[in-house]
């Protein structure tokens, strides 16, 4: 029994790590081309050891686009709409767990109902509108509507909220004389810490990653986000085949997000999967 | 019984109101107006400097016409394809990494990686890994099998089936960890009974493991549908113009291209419209056919 579990552990290991060849050969070839000189990018066979190694593609695409203020421009957005949105979700969300009033469930099957629109269908009239108000190429149509709050977000953290703020303590902060925002501030947002980490986390992703919306909006190379500024490197700043400039471009835009995935990683996972199982 | 007075009650009201103020403001501006504009839109006739002209259906009757509608639609369809491969895949995964095996987190993180990595480094990647002349998968291809690979990108037949590659490397992580939270859930004692009763594993993970995991099958199918019918970033950035004879092009891409390449704002809204319906209807489709085959305790 115990040789037979073996073998099978063997096996396991063997299949999960050709698969993770898979999984991150791409990701290392792009780090790889990105440091190697445009000469060396189609050596045959291919060299996965960049010999001579280069920082200079990471230097000429920072010099060739303005990526820095394509990060600006990305942080700013994340920055406004995660702050204001999360707050204001988690106010709806403690409304809807912890109070009584009339057309609760309604109300909230309504926003539920809102996931259904495709993003496609608001998308014109949405454009026409910041258009009429001049805020084409201006952030504002990527913050302003984030900052009302997801109602993903005020789903899961209805869920939590149910079962994690004890009415006890509601009813005592009451008794102590606070009024609904300050026990909302001073009893709630502490205890539900955790689902604000995980869906800070899982938005952080979202908004930074975002493609269609920036790119319907943001024209000027300066007030694009990193996403679409890449995207537009291929025809705007360096030529099609420069696959090394591409490359660390790429890796650039990668950067962030694996950071804040090697930080917060334990968030993601158990958010996914609450959101998965009980939505 | 001092929370029943009226004045108490009144205040909790108000309070309510005032918390969830915000996103219902937000459903008003943000989708209940956009709603209803983009379907009074879809009747009319404006390219956003002209005044816009009522035109009744001729909108969707010229769709019908459209082959690029067909095409498109036909493409989103073909994409779908990736759904099931995406959870047969998943589903091997999160069984192998449900044993207690040492460093199993590591594999946990390094499948994830691509889903959390940008759509635009991603696409730039798989661009150049997908070549015909210089990418290294048929680098790969010549050298094992001693063939040339396929154009991907170039060749019509081949874009779709490269989108749904390109799918599921980005995808079966995400999908990997749902299914492994799943199998955390199901009683070991469950397995216990079933091989006291001489059940062999097969017939233990078909009458256990896939039945009691059906609230994700559905949660994955559905999610998987809508965004793929929702997929846009892969093609405007991998198929310049829908591809070779449009075959890269999905639905959010045709109307993407004739509301802000073309500014048919009418047409794209009645697209946008038809979409929304589809996906509508096809969720729907699914609940129902969910109380058929999804295991409720």
């Amino acid at each position: 029994m115990v040789k037979q579990r073996r073998l099978i552990n063997l096996i396991v290991y063997i299949v999960l790590i050709a698969g993770s060849f898979i999984m991150l050969a791409p990701l290392a070839w792009t780090l790889s081309t990105s440091l190697k000189n445009q000469k060396h990018v189609f050596d045959i066979p291919p060299q996965w050891i960049p010999d001579p190694a280069t920082w200079l593609n990471y230097k000429d695409v920072w010099a060739k686009a303005p990526l820095l203020y394509g990060f600006m421009n990305s942080a700013i957005v994340v920055v406004t709409v995660l702050s204001v949105g999360l707050f204001v979700a988690a106010m709806a969300a403690y409304s809807f767990s912890k109070f009584d009033f009339p057309f609760k469930e309604g109300i909230f099957l309504a926003l539920l109902g809102t996931m259904m629109i495709p993003y496609s269908v608001v998308m014109i009239p949405q454009y026409i509108g910041f258009s009429e108000l001049g805020w084409v190429d201006t952030l504002l149509p990527l913050i302003v509507p984030g900052m009302f709050g997801n109602i993903v977000t005020i789903f899961f953290f209805r869920q939590f909220m149910q079962g994690s703020i004890p009415n006890d303590l509601i009813d005592a902060a009451k008794i102590d004389g606070c009024g609904y925002f300050r026990t909302f501030t001073t009893v709630a947002l502490p205890i539900v810490k955790p689902a604000i980490a995980a869906q800070a986390a899982l938005g952080f992703m979202g908004i930074w990653n975002d493609f269609l919306g920036p790119l319907i909006y943001l024209h000027t190379p300066e007030r694009q986000t990193i996403q679409v500024l890449i995207a537009s490197m291929q025809s705007n700043y360096i030529s099609t085949s420069n696959y090394p400039s591409l490359m660390a471009a790429s890796i650039i835009a990668l950067l962030p997000v694996v950071i804040v995935f090697f930080f917060a990683q334990r968030y993601f996972i158990e958010s996914l999967a609450i959101t998965g199982i009980k939505g | 019984m001092k929370n029943k007075t009226p004045g108490y009650r009144r205040k909790e009201i108000i309070w309510s109101l005032i918390f969830i103020a915000p996103p219902i403001l937000g459903f008003l501006i943000f989708s209940l107006t956009p709603l209803i504009t983009s379907f009074g839109l879809s009747f009319m006739s404006w390219d956003m400097f002209t005044p816009a002209k009522f035109t009744g259906t001729e909108n969707f009757r010229y769709m019908l016409e459209d082959e690029k509608f067909y095409k498109s639609l036909y493409n989103t369809i073909f994409l779908l394809l990736g759904v099931p491969l995406g959870m047969i895949i998943s589903l091997v995964l999160a069984i192998l990494m449900n044993r207690s095996l040492k460093g199993i987190s590591i594999f946990r993180t390094i499948y994830y990686i691509p889903v959390i990595s940008p759509i635009i480094a991603v696409s730039l990647l798989w661009q150049w890994l997908l070549n015909y002349d210089y990418g290294i998968i048929n680098e790969f291809i010549w050298n094992i099998l001693g063939i040339q690979g396929p154009n991907w990108l170039g060749d019509p037949n081949w874009v779709k089936p490269s989108f749904i590659i390109m799918g599921l490397w980005g995808g079966v992580g995400g999908t990997m960890v749902l299914y492994l939270a799943g199998l955390q859930g199901i009683p070991s004692s469950y397995y216990e009974a079933a091989q006291v009763d001489g059940a062999s594993r097969w017939h233990q993970f078909k009458h256990i493991t896939l039945p009691l995991l059906s609230p994700i099958h559905f949660y994955v199918v559905v999610m998987g549908v809508i965004g793929t019918f929702q997929s846009f970033s892969q093609m405007y950035i991998l198929a310049a113009d829908g591809g070779p004879e449009y075959s890269g092009a999905t639905i959010v891409y045709y109307i993407f291209q004739e509301a802000f390449k073309y500014f048919n704002m009418g047409y794209a809204s009645a697209v946008a419209w038809v979409l929304g319906i589809l996906i509508f209807i096809l969720t729907l489709f699914q609940f129902r056919l969910s109380k058929r085959w999804v295991y409720q305790e």
